[in-house]
């Protein structure tokens, strides 16, 4: 069995105490999930620029998770509210510029929901299927094809 | 080793009994202001009860969540020696200078070797009951009790193994160990502090209840793991019995708690909450939820507890039924569960629910009062150890303190502070050794990579089977040689084994590396451990990067090896995108005074500043009036203490005595500047006017709270009517019933009202204890007390049961039916609805005793607005985290202490005053600070002082200074505790979180996608 090169490709951006903690529980707790998603570590969700969201959809994602602590848990006290009120505009802001918003979700996940992260990505992973490949990936491979054949 | 309890050195070391939560903020405290910690623990790993929590009241936390990064640091902090499987069998010596004996049991695995990889509980084929899961699921022989166990070392109970050694075959690390023997230790140190916890009463003995017998008899304990994502049900709400989902749910109060007939006559204090919480939390996990909760009082004494409680009634539907339920009766085939029970109106009803929760008590352990008998410390009569009311933390043996359920029941936050508070005490008496046990490692001289050109070495961990059964190690190794930068890449079989270090270390030299990726597990457990070797190995412990190829890959994509690899070698390449942008960190050194300010002479400011002066520090205490002593100059008389005021003369005494306390009356605070460590402090004289500069390293807020004064009942108007305060005075001067032949005692005067939301907490044990001194005075005087609910919590309980015995008459009423004051032929007398009685009393009142709250002090406001610390609604001080950080703000190196938190009794006040002094101590027992590493950094010619950043700092570590001509954000180190919050903000880019920079992020997303696209 070889690897699946054309599966859409999540990222997720998540805080260190809780996210990345309750991946940490899902993975010790041996829930399988998709293979589809990488995901980055932060400190906090607030460090989460929205434009490192709409840098990951430029270059080519076909979908994006950002995740933290429940609001009220957050380790740094208050920095998931910051970044609720930002997301809230990118939200409105993808719509703008044509990304849809399926293709991105704010969750919150705590360090002893595991269940919950795993839950997460298989039904983001199956959403992200239905909508395919993001054009921008598409447009991408495209161009980066041309390339290499220009090459040869 | 020799030395004996004879000689006059004092050690720079304490002992600590109890790996719980308590046990955990004691040590990592003690180890803060400079004393090496043994911490013993009678089971495998540390964490205690709260670990098996599921949530923590009144603010939902997940308690795992805010427990785990505890559990990691004292894991990984050298100054603190994890003891487990042991327990104290003998202490000789005194105060500064005792040798402590321990036992410890064998874990017939061999913490050196074992890694925690978990194989050996894959191929056990043992299964025995998990005690962490409360008998609600299973364990293997060889066990890890919880994912997050510190430390993460197997264990084989012995009474479950069958000796097959399949364990020894499958562990790769070849650390398990048969043949493991007890073995003994003896150890010196300064101080014992002892936080062993409790147990529950164990509800079988009730045996009307059916626990044990019925299926759906659960007990509170058990039915936090139910609630538990990582519990029996992975967090589904469903009955033992079948499986389903319960839709009616019942919790039973007091279960082995305010129950003399079962050998527990005092209330557990922490039911009431954890009841309520469990129901809240229900609703969470099924949304349509009936829950009923029988109480016999409710008792939401705690901040923001009453609130909690009319969120429950009011938003999640919550019933509370007053009535004690005699007897639970099951349906055996469908196991639904009938209770029968008499309503406070005295009719008699039926209710049938799909699960019964039990609230157990808490209550003394077999073993840890065979610790106290080892230890030779005096129990209560109740079973816990014996302290003093105005001494809280001393047991009845010099030297030794508690902290904790051990000294009786209380919830986290009170137990936070007990331990932080036994770290202050002993560091008095272990005061001449500070600093001189701790361990300090030598590193080799760190290498400059700045400028070079990044060579990286990467190290790829099989995990043993764990991560290359399923990812192919050696395809991801050679991938990883491909990429830029990469000099070498190498495969272990357990890349965190000591050996590997070993390795690691060597290839740096070898191949001149000034970068290095780990591939293997989780950075937050291991990436401490790969630091460490790269300070060993002579480079910056921040240019290594991890690669989580384990939890986020083999052991959630077991299935599908060719994809989980491809995987692998994204995250590798991701890594190594990273590692190629690290730069040296530095945690800065910022200098500290060595002194404090506490603000408050009361109670709680006069005894943090002794305790901070005990530890050898200079304090200057400042009192806005011209006296010392606060509240407690008008209280006369409590439960506990028979004369108020000699202790008050006493503490005065010995406040204004000790040469290292600076009194100051009639000055307050004026203004502050510095952060922590070196704030400076401007005092005002109030009576004069003048302002003087002084500097401190921390500051003690103990700013007390105010008696409500009474607007109602006559007060004012009638010199009958009185406050408590007030009838106390009378009491102990003799005249206070001698003429009165009965009198009336109205509670909630000020408190649970629309006014103030909030219980006061005191007034019920006061009005207890009034009442009683009332009967001792004239017996044939009749004593009522109108009240809401009587919440003498813990074991003020045998006061309010000494007062039912004298005959002092309860009479409960409603929030809807306050009492009401009548004058009638110049008597007073009090109407009130009797709901037992279904009926209108009205009682003439000789004497009518307001039972008035308390209020938090006016100034709160402009204090807190000069330290730049939150109040909340109510007015009271806002601490940094209502569960385990009670006494901090989120502003470093200004503490609470006291009233000006919330309303409390003395003992807590004074446990509270010496975790001020404790945390304090953390600070200026050092002579400089180190900041944390990933820091905000501010780049001054790109910063325009837009300010956007300003108000995104929780922590509010971001001002503005001037450099040459222009204003620029700048970072106070001594604050930032690296969120990224502003570096998210700032529009221009010129604020940059170090360790996770914009660029840095960025190309990891890009390395993400690099393959994706082509």
């Amino acid at each position: 069995m070889s690897a699946d090169k054309n599966k859409p490709l999540i990222v997720v951006l998540s805080c260190n105490w809780c996210t990345y903690a309750g991946a940490d529980l899902a993975g010790v707790s041996r829930f399988q999930m998709p293979t589809n998603f990488r995901l980055i570590r932060t400190m906090c969700s607030a460090r989460i620029d929205p434009e490192l969201v709409l840098k990951a959809f430029a270059k080519g994602a076909d979908g994006v998770i950002v995740a933290g602590c429940h609001p009220g848990d957050c380790h740094y006290i208050s920095g998931n509210y910051r970044e609720r009120r930002r997301i809230k505009l990118l939200e409105m802001m993808l719509k703008q510029i044509g990304i849809s918003p399926k293709r991105f979700a704010l969750e919150w996940i705590s360090a002893s929901e595991g269940q919950k992260f795993a839950d997460t990505m298989r039904n983001f992973s199956a959403q992200i299927d239905r909508l395919g490949m993001s054009p921008i990936r598409i447009k991408l491979m495209e161009e980066n094809e041309r390339k290499e054949v220009a090459h040869v | 080793m020799t030395t004996t309890g004879k000689t006059d050195k004092t050690f720079g070391s304490v002992l600590v009994v109890g790996g719980g939560i308590g046990g955990i903020q004691t040590s990592l405290d003690l180890v803060e202001a400079g004393f090496k910690v043994y911490m013993v623990e009678s089971s495998p790993a540390i964490g205690g009860v709260m670990a098996q929590l599921d949530k923590t009241f009144p603010t939902n936390d997940c308690s795992m969540c805010i427990l785990s990064p505890k559990l990691v640091s004292c894991g990984r902090n050298q100054n603190i020696e994890i003891i487990t499987n042991a327990e104290v069998t003998h202490v000789t010596g005194r105060p500064g200078n005792f040798k402590a004996n321990i036992n410890v049991y064998p874990r017939y695995v061999d913490p050196k070797l074992c890694t925690g990889c978990g194989t050996c509980m894959q191929y056990c084929p043992v299964h025995c009951i998990s005690g962490f899961n409360e008998g609600l699921a299973g364990k293997k022989a060889i066990f890890i009790e919880f994912p997050q166990a510190i430390p993460l070392v197997a264990t084989i109970d012995r009474n479950a193994c069958i000796g097959c050694q399949m364990c020894e075959n499958v562990c790769l690390a070849k650390a398990v160990k048969y043949s493991d023997k007890q073995e003994e230790r003896t150890l010196d140190v300064g101080a014992v502090i002892l936080a062993p916890g409790f147990e529950e009463f164990r509800p079988e003995l009730k045996s009307e209840y059916g626990y044990g017998r019925y299926p759906n008899v659960i007990s509170s304990i058990q039915f936090e793991r139910v609630l538990n994502a990582s519990g029996p049900y992975q967090g589904h709400v469903l009955r033992p019995s079948d499986g389903k989902i319960p839709k009616k749910i019942a919790w039973l109060q007091c279960i082995g708690s305010r129950d003399p007939k079962a050998g527990k006559p005092y209330c557990s204090a922490v039911c009431c909450m954890y009841a309520t919480k469990e129901a809240i939390m229900t609703r969470e996990h099924v949304p349509d939820i009936e829950q009923t909760i029988f109480i016999m009082d409710m008792r939401a004494v705690g901040k923001g507890f009453e609130q909690y409680y009319n969120r429950a009634q009011n938003e999640y539907g919550i019933r509370y039924i007053r009535s004690r339920i005699p007897e639970v009766m099951e349906d055996p085939v469908t196991h639904d569960l009938t209770l029968r029970y008499e309503a406070e109106d005295g009719t008699e009803k039926t209710e049938t629910f799909d699960l019964v929760v039990l609230s157990v008590g808490l209550q003394t352990s077999e073993a840890v009062k065979k610790l106290a008998d080892n230890l030779g410390l005096e129990l209560s009569e109740d079973g816990f150890a014996k302290t003093d009311y105005t001494n809280p933390l001393s047991t009845s043996r010099s030297g030794i303190y508690v902290a904790g359920a051990f000294s009786g029941p209380k919830d986290i936050p009170e137990t936070v502070a007990q331990a932080i508070g036994a770290s202050a005490k002993a560091g008095a008496d272990c005061a001449a050794g500070r600093a001189t046990s701790l361990v300090e490692k030598e590193y080799p001289p760190q290498t400059d990579v700045l400028g070079e050109e990044p060579r990286i070495g990467v190290f790829i961990c099989h995990c043993g089977i764990n991560i290359a059964n399923t990812v192919d190690v050696v395809d991801v190794m050679d991938y990883a040689k491909t990429l830029p930068n990469v000099i070498v890449a190498e495969h272990n079989l357990y890349t965190c084994s000591q050996d590997t270090q070993k390795l690691i270390s060597k290839s740096i030299k070898d191949n001149n590396l000034n970068r290095v990726v780990v591939a293997s597990c989780t950075p937050r457990t291991h990436e401490p451990l790969f630091q460490e070797t790269l300070r060993e190995s002579g480079l910056n412990p921040y240019l290594v990067e991890m690669a989580n190829i384990r939890e986020h890959c083999s052991w959630i994509h077991q299935g599908d090896p060719a994809n989980a690899t491809e995987k692998a070698r994204d995250l590798v390449r991701v890594a190594v995108a990273k590692a190629r942008m690290l730069q040296p960190l530095a945690r800065r050194s910022l200098p500290v005074t060595q002194s404090a300010l506490v603000i408050g002479g009361g109670a709680a400011g006069m005894n943090a500043a002794l305790d901070i002066a005990r530890n050898g520090y200079p304090v200057t205490l400042i009192e806005k009036t011209g006296e010392l002593g606060g509240n407690l100059k008008y209280a006369r008389y409590t439960n506990e203490v028979g004369d108020m005021q000699a202790y008050l003369k006493s503490l005065i005494f010995e406040a204004t005595r000790n040469k290292l306390i600076t009194i100051k009356t009639n000055t307050i605070l004026g203004d502050l500047s510095g952060s922590v460590g070196s704030f400076k402090p401007v005092l005002k004289n109030t009576a004069t006017g003048e302002k003087e500069e002084i500097s401190a390293g921390a500051i003690v807020v103990a700013t007390g709270a105010n008696q409500h004064k009474p607007k109602e009942y006559l007060y004012g108007e009638d010199p009958r009517v009185l406050t408590q305060l007030e009838f106390e005075k009378k009491l102990i001067e003799g005249n206070g019933v001698k003429n009165a032949k009965s009198i009336v005692m109205i509670q909630c005067v000020g408190s649970r009202n629309d006014e103030h939301q909030y219980c006061s907490r005191i007034c019920c044990s006061t009005a207890v204890a009034n009442a009683n001194l009332a009967k001792e005075e004239n017996p044939n005087t009749e004593v009522y007390v109108l009240y809401r609910d009587i919440r003498t919590y813990g074991f003020r309980e045998h006061y309010y049961n000494k007062a039912r015995e004298k005959g002092v008459i309860f009479v409960r009423w409603d929030p809807d039916h306050k009492p009401e004051v009548i004058k009638h032929d110049g008597k007073l007398f009090v109407r009130v609805n009797d709901p037992v009685l279904k009926t209108t009393l009205e009682i003439p009142a000789d004497l009518l005793i307001l039972s008035s709250g308390v209020e938090p002090n006016p100034d709160n406001k402009d204090i807190g607005t000069i330290l730049k610390v939150p109040i909340n609604d109510e007015g009271f001080f806002l601490e940094a985290h209502v569960k385990l950080r009670p006494v901090d703000f989120a502003t470093d190196g200004v503490y609470l202490a006291g009233m000006a938190y919330h309303p409390r009794m003395l003992d807590e006040t004074l446990a509270q005053a010496s975790a001020a002094a404790g945390r304090a101590l953390t600070v200026i027992s050092k002579d400089k600070l180190l900041s944390e590493a990933a820091i905000a950094n501010v780049n001054e010619d790109i910063c325009d002082a837009c300010r956007i950043c300003l108000p995104m700092c929780p922590y509010s570590a971001i001002n503005l200074k001037n450099v040459g001509e222009k204003q620029v954000a700048n970072v106070d180190e001594a604050l930032c505790k690296g969120c990224g919050a502003c570096a998210a903000a700032c529009p221009s880019g010129a604020m940059e979180q170090l360790g996770f920079t914009t660029k840095q992020l960025a190309s990891m997303i890009d390395a993400v996608l690099e393959e994706a696209v082509k």
